[in-house]
């Protein structure tokens, strides 16, 4: 069985896409919601084969499938994970169940379909991670944009529409480039969309860096880095709970994910080169969008700031090119996959509530929803990066190795967790204490079984991951380490 | 040496032809003796007959290249796998057209005969081997058509549109057969295999030959709807009524890839510095006036009569190459892009009903609330055209774009990809308003008949299919190419 792991994880979900489909019935919509919890459970425990069966030892690829699938052009069905993707394909199945679980009362309209885009994404996602074909890579980034636009588009707020359009386009447009680019590779390699042969084909300087700005369009958009994530706070504003939490728990990370398995190793010394550019973008990410996140007014638009702020660090920890920058970066990645998923899940409790967003609606929440308060703050407190959480261990990393690199460098990454704190916390204080603002706060029921699920599945993990992340180092660091000797060669002859 | 060596041993490249042509004659007389209620009996003949010869034709694939009648004919592998192609896509055409058809009583005896006589129309092109026979096939196929659109006499629309398109058409006629006399003129041969010899050793007198070929080109890109010459393309695909559109949008397209390929990639493959340049032109002008245009359209048939002049650029980008490989990717994307265009029409006969026609953007609004099965068809079709894989769309712009790549077209490549992010919002939009929008008042769900939704939804499927199963196709259009030039 071990052959077909990966496929299992891709397909699974998919599978149970289609059935959900099948089955499902707006009368009725039982039964489709428990056949697409059964699917993402069962998503999950397919992927569970890959922590387990992980050889901590080997930095690279594992669990490897290859298959013709295009032999005129030498396009293949080849798969495999290794210590920078096996730990995202874990976190993507983990919030797939956890959508599903948050979707349970909320979405009462075309729920059989709003549940199976969510399971084919997963899906989709899943192999996204897992390619080892450009092509193969290709499609399932951009199939993923279907589901999501769908997602966004149908289930959203008043100006989904224009926000679906505008995120697949803008998605579009990166990821158009970035297939120029595989197919330039394709001819220099004489014939390979293998990626692995990318990151061996040498390459001259110019090559390299028009190579690298082509996958910069669709990667830098994913992130998505300043100046080109103006798509994140309309998409994530007007998306339903369960798009936002994909949103920035998972999808973001496909764009850091493509920096360090694309970007960096085919065009090493186009990396070096730029990496200042790189530098500076993800700086004014972090200080900039962190001021702009200070501004906003309306909850998801502040979480959404948040992400990408935080996204900002990702990118910075690669750049970096030293172990402390670039686990820093991937841990950065998983801890905001659940601390995201957990503030835009809290929004969400509110939000079905009170069907607003807007902080000034709120105020005195805490002595309504008392235990709600307790897992809000302590989801705030993480994003704000208190040591102990997750948020912490990431940032703190990052900052660790941007200081071997420029002082200035980590002065104004460490301003994050003062700008982090402030709109975080203040967002907290106007939210959850002060006196009951008005009569429907008054009103307001704490959560129910259902919320606690996943506010304490996500809590645990938050906890965990801050406490005693060294399962997660011990899976990425072998790979880092062999990437960052990779990158550390240069490719020019 | 050859004069008359006749038997009946060389007629037999041509039997697919030849029992097309009988058969069509044949239900011409059928069709005389039926009571105006036994009118379903010409159609399901004429079904039948395009089934029949297309069976027929399949039968022939994998045959060694065989030339008949003085060299005028040529049955090779490329041929016979366009020809099940377009018989299929006709015979598709017909089944999609009946309940239109019958609600309007228009589903008379010369629909049928005249949908086969444009099919052998094709055929003859595909098979030619000499400018006469291009010639013949090709007007053999422009008549028919002419008259099909003709054929709604009480519509003013249909009847302005039948009218533009004879008078373009015509006028694209005589500039190709005036290129052609030139091509004659500096070759001394009409045969195609003669004109590539004469070339190929310079024998031609060249600055005649690059005004033929301009010529050539020129009625080409008139017959390919490709810009410049594309202004009769949007008034024809909205005026005809829509099995009429139908008609010229999908089999025609694969009868002209056989057509430029005989013409320009093996008669005039000497020139070929020549054409791909100019080919390039009209690739590049088409990407950008078929996108930008569609974005304003709020007629679908015309929104897909824009796209099919982008598409039409995405072919003539592989044919440029110049390349086996482009070649074939190009045929690739003739035969998926007839594929995707039976389904969007297909989708437009389906929601059309007596006296209502769904071919305003505005009829799909909501349509997930009134069918989701026909909501995803029509959704796969959509991103398949905008090139968004697993559809098919995406693979076939892929081959393409990568074989002009090797060929050095590196602009032309960016362009092109820049032009389908522009491309893609157009499609979005359809998807869009079937999906995020309410239908407009008490739609009724989606009707149609048995048969129809069946072959619909197969067509659909076939798209989103052959995007993740894309090998055989593939392989079969390489193997034609290569065993055909």
């Amino acid at each position: 069985m071990t052959g077909m792991t990966i496929s299992l994880a891709i397909w699974v979900p998919i599978a149970f896409g289609v059935a959900v489909l099948a089955v499902g019935n707006d009368r009725n919509p039982a039964l489709g919601r428990w056949t697409a919890l059964a699917g993402s459970i069962l998503g999950f425990l397919a992927c569970v084969p890959l922590w387990t069966g992980f050889d901590l030892k080997s930095a690279g690829m594992q669990f490897e499938e290859m298959a013709p699938w295009i032999a005129r052009f030498n396009v293949n069905y080849h798969l495999g994970v290794d210590g920078i993707s096996m730990p995202l394909i874990l976190l993507n199945s983990f919030m797939t169940i956890l959508v599903v679980v948050a979707h349970w009362e909320v979405i009462t309209e075309k729920v059989s379909q709003y549940l199976a885009a969510f399971l084919v994404m997963s899906g989709l996602i899943n192999g996204t991670f897992a390619a080892l074909d450009a092509i193969l890579f290709y499609v399932f980034f951009e199939a993923m944009l279907i589901p999501m636009f769908l997602i966004i588009g149908v289930w959203g707020g008043p100006n989904r529409v224009y926000a679906a359009v505008k995120f697949f386009l803008y998605t579009l447009l990166g990821s158009l480039l970035m297939l120029a680019a595989f197919i330039y590779l394709y001819w220099q390699t004489n014939g390979s969309f293998e990626i692995l042969d990318y990151h061996k084909v040498p390459l001259g300087i110019t090559a390299q860096v028009l190579v690298f700005l082509a996958m910069f369009m669709s990667f830098a958009v994913k992130v998505p880095m300043w100046p080109v994530h103006t798509w994140l706070p309309d998409a994530h504003v007007e998306a339903p709970t369960g798009g936002s939490v994909i949103l920035a728990a998972i999808t973001l990370k496909i764009g850091g994910y493509g920096f360090l398995r694309f970007n960096m190793p085919i065009a090493p010394d186009a990396s070096h080169a730029l990496s200042g550019f790189m530098i500076a973008l993800s700086l004014v990410a972090v200080v900039y969008i962190g001021l702009v996140a200070l501004a906003q007014s309306d909850m998801k638009k502040l979480i959404a700031y948040s992400s990408i702020s935080h996204m900002g660090f990702v990118t910075l920890g690669f750049f970096l090119f030293n172990g402390d920058g670039v686990l820093g970066g991937l841990i950065q990645m998983v801890s905001h996959g659940f601390i995201s998923a957990a503030m835009f899940l809290c929004v969400g409790v509110l939000y079905d509530r009170m069907h607003s967003r807007q902080i000034s609606d709120y105020g005195g929440v805490a002595n309504t929803m008392p235990v709600f308060a307790a897992f809000f703050v302590l989801f705030a407190m993480a994003n704000s990066g208190l040591p102990a959480t997750s948020g912490f261990i990431g940032e703190f990393m990052v900052v660790m190795g941007a200081i071997k690199v420029n002082f200035w460098y980590a002065f104004l990454a460490g301003t994050t967790l003062v700008f982090g704190a402030a709109y975080t916390l203040w967002m907290v204080k106007r939210v959850l204490y002060g006196e009951v603002a008005n009569e429907h706060v008054a009103a307001l029921k704490d959560v129910g079984r259902r919320e606690l699920v996943f506010l304490v599945l996500l809590a645990v993990c938050v906890l965990a991951l801050g406490v005693y992340p060294k399962p997660l180092a011990d899976v990425m660091n072998p790979t880092i380490q062999q990437l960052l000797a990779h990158i550390a060669e240069s490719k020019l002859q | 040496m050859n004069t008359a060596t006749f038997s009946l041993a060389t007629l037999a490249p041509a039997i697919p032809e030849i029992v097309l042509l009988a058969l069509a004659c044949t239900l011409l007389l059928v069709d005389l003796f039926l009571a105006e209620r036994d009118r379903h009996v010409t159609y399901w003949l004429g079904i039948v007959a395009l089934l029949g010869v297309a069976v027929l034709a399949a039968l022939t694939i994998g045959r060694p290249t065989a030339v008949t009648f003085q060299g005028m004919f040529v049955s090779d592998m490329m041929s016979q796998v366009l020809k099940v192609a377009l018989l299929a896509s006709v015979a598709i055409t017909l089944l999609y057209s009946r309940e239109y058809l019958e609600a309007r009583g228009l589903l008379a005896g010369e629909f049928v005969s005249l949908s086969l006589f444009a099919s052998l129309g094709m055929l003859v092109m595909v098979s030619a081997n000499h400018f006469l026979t291009l010639y013949l096939g090709l007007e053999l196929l422009a008549l028919s058509l002419y008259a099909l659109v003709a054929l709604q006499r009480d519509s003013v629309v249909s009847t302005e549109a039948a009218m533009k398109y004879f008078v373009l058409g015509a006028l694209a006629s005589g500039m190709l057969l005036y290129g052609l006399s030139m091509l004659y003129g500096a070759t001394g041969s009409l045969e195609l295999n003669r004109v590539a010899l004469a070339l190929s050793h310079s024998q031609a007198n060249p600055t005649l030959a690059a005004f033929g070929l301009v010529f050539v080109v020129a009625g080409l890109a008139f017959k390919l709807g490709a810009v410049p010459f594309h202004m009769w393309v949007p008034d024809v695909y909205q005026g005809a009524y829509t099995p009429a559109t139908l008609l010229i949008g999908a089999a025609p397209k694969i009868a002209a890839f056989a057509f430029v390929m005989r013409l320009l990639a093996h008669g005039l493959g000497g020139l070929a510095a020549d054409w791909s340049v100019m080919l390039a032109i009209l690739a590049a002008a088409s990407l950008a006036v078929g996108n930008l245009l569609a974005i304003a359209q709020t007629n679908l048939k015309r929104m897909l009569a824009y796209s099919t002049i982008s598409h039409m650029g995405f072919l003539l980008l592989g044919i440029l190459s110049g390349s086996d490989n482009g070649y074939s990717s190009a045929m690739f994307y003739v035969i998926t892009y007839a594929l995707m265009t039976l389904a969007s029409f297909g989708m437009i006969l389906l929601l059309s009903r007596a006296g209502f026609e769904a071919e305003n953007l505005e009829d799909f609004r909501g349509l997930n609330k009134r069918s989701k099965w026909f909501a995803f068809v029509m959704l796969v079709v959509m991103f398949s055209l905008a090139g968004i894989p697993p559809a098919v769309g995406f693979l076939a712009k892929l081959a393409v774009l990568q074989a002009a790549l090797e060929a050095g077209w590196t602009w032309l490549v960016v362009f092109a990809v820049l032009m389908s992010v522009i491309g893609a919002f157009y499609y979005l939009r359809v998807v869009k308003l079937m999906y995020m929008d309410e239908p407009v008042g008490g739609e009724p769900p989606v009707a149609g008949r048995a048969d129809m939704r069946v072959v619909l939804s197969a067509n659909a499927l076939a798209v989103l299919l052959l995007g993740i199963v894309p090998a055989p196709l593939m392989d079969l259009c390489a193997r034609a190419i290569t065993a055909s030039l």
